[in-house]
C-alpha cells in the first residue's frame, strides 16, 4: 500500500477579517472544520505604551490608557491614577470618589454592550448590534459631555476628576438607567432563549475553574467558570465596599454563561449607578493639594502660590515619592492592573501593565481544541479581546 | 429535396424564434429588475428592523441605489487571482447566473401566462434549482483560496442535503395534484391553499428554501463572521455581480416555487368578489413578496447555525418529517379514496 501523506488544513485567519476583533492573526489547523490547533499571533498593534509612558509625565501618561482597550477607556484610566495616588498617598475628596465609579460602570456597560452583541454578530446575529450600537451612542454623549471626548476621555486624573460633572447631567444619567433595562430585555429577546444562538455558544469552549484559575484569567472568563472573584468585593476600591450590588457567576463555563454574566452584570451597573448618584456629595472633586491637583482658575487670579504650583505642575509634572505598587481594579474585562515604579522623579520610572485580555488570548488555544472553525469566532467573541491592551 | 425557401425560413423558424426572444426578455428584464428592487427592499427593510435609515441617498428613497451600485460594479476592473483556474473562475458566475433565469421558464404568472407549460414543471424547476450548486462548487475551487474551498464545501453539502427534503415534499404536493404540471398545481389549489393541509411541509419547505437559497440562518457557505464571504471571496466587479444577481433572483424563484406550491399562485384566498376583481398576476406578486419578507425578517433574527448543526437538522429532522409526511398524504389519501385519477 502507498504512503500518503495526510496534511492538515491550514488556514490564516485574520489579521485582517471580520471576526479577528481588531486585528488578531490566527493560524489554524483545520481537520476538515474542527480546529487542531489554533496559534495566535500578536504584535500587529504594538505601540510601545509602557516604554513610551517612561518618558511622559503623570499627566501625560494618562492618555496612554484610553488608548490600551478602547472600548473601556476610563477604567484603565482608573488602574492607573489609582497606583499613582497609592504612592503619592493622596486623599480623594469624595465626590471625585463616586463620580469615578459612576463613570467606571458606565464604561462597563459601554464594553459589555459592544462584546454581548458582537458575540451575537459572530455567531450571526446582526440586530443586537445596531440596536446596541444606539445606547452606547448615548453613553458616549455622556462621555462627551463630562470630558469633551467620546472616547479617549482622560477624565480621571490624579487627584480626583478633571472637572465637575456639567449641570443637568446626573438627571439624564438617572434617565438612561430607567430607560436602558428595556433594551436589554430587548436584546436578550433576540439572543437569550433562541435556540440557535443556544446552540452556538452552551457547551463550547467551556473552561473548568481550576482552568481557568491556573491560566489567570479573571473576569468574566473567570467568573463564568464558577469563581467568584470580584475586585470590586475583593479588594474593595474607591467606594465599592459603600455600594450593594451583585456578582453574577456562572456554572458550566460556557460561552453562554460568559454570556449570561455580562447581561446581568450590565444591570448591577445600572444599579451600581443609581446608588452612586442618590449617594453623590457636593464638594470639590479635586484634591485640594497644590503638589498634586491643579487651583481653580479663580485662584490662580488671586494667589501667587497658586500660579506657580499651576505651573509647576503643567510643565515639569508632580514629583511621586520613590517606590512600587500593583494596582488591580476590576475593569469590564478582568484585572486591569498596573505596576508602577518610581524613582521620585517626574516620570515613572517603570510602568508594567496587566491587559486581561493577554491571558485569555493564551488560552485560545486549549479553549478551541476540537471544536470547530464556527466554534473559534464564537470563542473569540466570548473572550473579550480587543487589541489594544494585549499589544499595548 | 425540398426547395429552399425564403418564406417557409421566415414563418417557420426565424419569426418563432424572434417571438421567444421577446417573450424570454419580457421575463427576463422585469425578473432583472425585481433582484435590482430586492436588494433595496432587503437594505430597507432590515434598516427598519435594526432601526436605521438604510440606503436613503440615491434616488428617492434611495430606489436607485441598487442601480447604483450595479453601475459600478459594471465598470470596476475584473480581478482572476493569479492562482486561479481561469476558465472555471470565469464560467461559474455564468452558470448560476444563468440556472437561475432559465428556471422562470416554468413558472406560471396568472391563468395561461407562462413561457413554457410543460408537464414535467416540477421535475425541471428541481432539475435547475440543483444544478445551482455547481455554479458555487466551480466558482469556490475555482478561485484557489482556503475561505472559498471552505465555503463550497460547506455549501455543496448543504444544498444537495436539502434538496433531498424538498424533493420529499414535492412529492406530497404531487400526490394530491396528480399531475408534474404547474399550472395544474395551482389549479388544483381553487378551493383551500395547500398551506393548510399541508401546513407543516410548507413550513418545512420555505426553511428548506432557506437553506437552499444560503440565506440566514444558513448561509454558512458565506458565513461572514468565519469565511468572510466563502466562495464570493475572490470575485469582483461583473463576475461578483452575476453570483449576486444569480442568488438573489435564486431567492424569488424559491418565493414564487413557495407560492405556486402551497399559496394558491395566482389564485386569491377565496374565489369571491371583490377578491377576484384583483387580477391574477397581482395576488402572485403579493405573495411572492410577502415570502420575500419573510426571507429578510429572518435574516435580521437569527443567529447562524453551525456546520454539523445543519448536517443535523438537514438529515435527522427535516429528512424524517418529510418522509413521514409523504407516507402520512398518500395513506390518507388511499385511505378516503381521494386519490387524483390520470386524466
Amino acid at each position: 500500500m502507498a504512503e500518503v501523506e495526510i496534511r492538515n488544513y491550514s488556514l490564516n485567519f485574520g489579521p485582517q477579517h471580520p471576526a479577528a476583533h481588531g486585528v488578531l492573526r490566527l493560524v489554524l489547523e483545520l481537520d476538515g472544520e474542527v480546529v487542531e490547533r489554533a496559534d495566535p499571533h500578536i504584535g500587529l498593534l504594538h505601540r510601545g505604551t509602557e516604554k513610551l509612558i517612561e518618558h511622559k509625565t503623570y499627566l501625560q501618561s494618562i492618555p496612554y490608557f484610553d488608548r490600551l482597550d478602547y472600548v473601556s477607556m476610563m477604567c484603565q484610566e482608573h488602574a492607573f491614577i489609582l497606583a499613582a495616588e497609592k504612592l503619592l498617598g493622596a486623599e480623594i475628596p469624595p465626590r471625585a470618589r463616586f463620580i469615578r465609579v459612576l463613570f467606571s460602570e458606565i464604561t462597563r456597560i459601554l464594553n459589555h454592550i459592544l462584546n454581548v452583541t458582537t458575540q451575537g454578530m459572530d455567531v450571526g446575529a446582526m440586530t443586537p448590534v445596531l440596536w446596541g450600537f444606539e445606547e452606547r451612542e448615548r453613553l458616549m454623549e455622556f462621555y462627551e459631555r463630562v470630558s469633551g471626548a467620546r472616547m479617549h476621555a482622560a477624565y480621571f486624573r490624579i487627584g480626583g476628576v478633571h472637572q465637575d460633572m456639567p449641570r443637568g447631567l446626573a438627571e439624564d444619567i438617572y434617565e438612561f438607567c430607567d430607560t436602558f433595562p428595556a433594551v436589554i430585555d430587548d436584546i436578550e429577546g433576540l439572543l437569550t432563549e433562541n435556540r440557535i444562538f443556544k446552540q452556538r455558544n452552551v457547551d463550547i469552549g467551556v473552561v473548568s475553574i481550576d482552568d481557568a484559575i491556573s491560566r489567570g484569567f479573571s473576569g468574566v472568563m473567570l467568573r463564568g467558570s464558577g469563581a467568584a472573584w470580584d475586585l470590586r468585593k475583593a479588594q474593595p476600591y474607591e467606594v465599592y465596599d459603600e455600594l450593594e450590588f451583585d456578582v453574577p457567576v456562572g456554572k458550566n463555563g460556557d460561552c453562554y454563561d460568559r454570556y449570561l454574566c455580562r447581561i446581568e452584570e450590565m444591570r448591577q451597573s445600572l444599579s451600581i449607578m443609581r446608588q452612586c448618584l442618590d449617594k453623590l456629595p457636593d464638594g470639590p472633586v479635586m484634591i485640594e493639594d497644590g503638589k498634586i491637583g491643579p487651583p481653580s482658575r479663580g485662584e490662580m487670579k488671586r494667589s501667587m502660590e497658586a500660579l506657580i504650583n499651576h505651573f509647576k505642575l503643567y510643565t515639569e509634572g508632580m514629583h511621586v515619592p520613590a517606590g512600587e505598587t500593583y494596582t488591580g481594579i476590576e475593569a469590564p474585562k478582568g484585572e486591569f492592573g498596573v505596576y508602577l515604579v518610581s524613582d521620585g522623579s517626574n516620570k515613572p520610572y517603570r510602568c508594567k501593565i496587566r491587559a486581561p485580555g493577554f491571558p485569555h488570548l493564551q488560552g485560545l488555544d486549549f479553549m478551541t481544541r476540537g471544536h470547530m472553525l464556527a466554534d473559534t469566532v464564537a470563542v473569540i467573541g466570548t473572550q473579550d479581546i480587543v487589541f489594544g491592551e494585549i499589544d499595548r | 429535396m425540398a426547395e429552399f425557401s425564403w418564406t417557409l425560413l421566415w414563418f417557420d423558424y426565424l419569426w418563432p424564434l424572434i417571438i421567444l426572444l421577446l417573450l424570454v426578455l419580457a421575463i427576463v428584464v422585469p425578473l432583472l429588475v425585481a433582484v435590482a428592487m430586492f436588494t433595496w427592499f432587503e437594505r430597507k427593510v432590515m434598516a427598519a428592523m435594526h432601526l436605521r435609515m438604510g440606503p436613503n441617498v440615491v434616488g428617492p428613497f434611495g430606489l436607485l441605489q441598487a442601480f447604483a451600485d450595479g453601475l459600478k460594479l459594471f465598470v470596476k476592473e475584473t480581478i482572476v487571482p493569479s492562482g486561479a483556474n481561469k476558465v472555471v473562475f470565469i464560467i461559474a458566475p455564468m452558470i448560476t447566473f444563468t440556472l437561475a433565469l432559465v428556471a422562470w421558464a416554468v413558472i406560471p404568472f396568472d391563468e395561461g401566462v407562462v413561457l413554457s407549460n410543460i408537464n414535467v414543471g416540477v421535475l425541471y424547476l428541481f432539475a435547475v434549482s440543483s444544478l445551482g450548486v455547481y455554479g458555487i462548487v466551480m466558482s469556490g475551487w475555482a478561485s484557489n483560496s482556503r475561505y472559498a474551498f471552505l465555503g463550497a464545501m460547506r455549501s455543496a453539502a448543504q444544498m444537495v442535503s436539502y434538496e433531498v427534503s424538498i424533493g420529499f415534499i414535492l412529492v406530497t404536493v404531487l400526490l394530491i395534484v396528480g399531475s408534474l404540471n404547474l399550472s395544474d398545481i395551482v389549479e388544483a389549489q381553487r378551493n383551500v391553499w395547500f398551506v393548510i393541509p399541508l401546513f407543516p411541509m410548507a413550513v418545512i419547505f420555505f426553511i428548506s428554501a432557506l437553506a437552499e437559497t444560503n440565506r440566514h440562518p444558513f448561509d454558512l457557505p458565506e458565513a461572514e463572521a468565519e469565511l468572510v464571504a466563502g466562495y464570493q471571496v475572490e470575485y469582483s466587479s461583473m463576475t461578483f455581480a452575476l453570483l449576486f444577481l444569480g442568488e438573489n433572483a435564486n431567492i424569488i424563484l424559491m418565493s414564487a416555487m413557495t407560492a405556486v406550491l402551497f399559496l394558491g399562485g395566482w389564485l386569491p384566498p377565496i374565489d369571491i368578489a371583490p377578491f377576484n376583481w384583483i387580477p391574477g398576476w397581482i395576488w402572485f406578486f403579493g405573495k411572492i413578496l410577502i415570502l420575500l419578507y419573510f426571507f429578510v425578517w429572518v435574516r435580521a433574527t437569527f443567529p447562524r447555525y453551525r456546520y454539523d448543526q445543519l448536517m443535523r437538522l438537514g438529515w435527522k429532522v427535516f429528512l424524517p418529517l418529510s418522509l413521514f409526511g409523504v407516507a402520512l398524504t398518500a395513506g390518507v389519501l388511499v385511505a378516503f379514496d381521494l386519490v387524483p385519477q390520470a386524466g
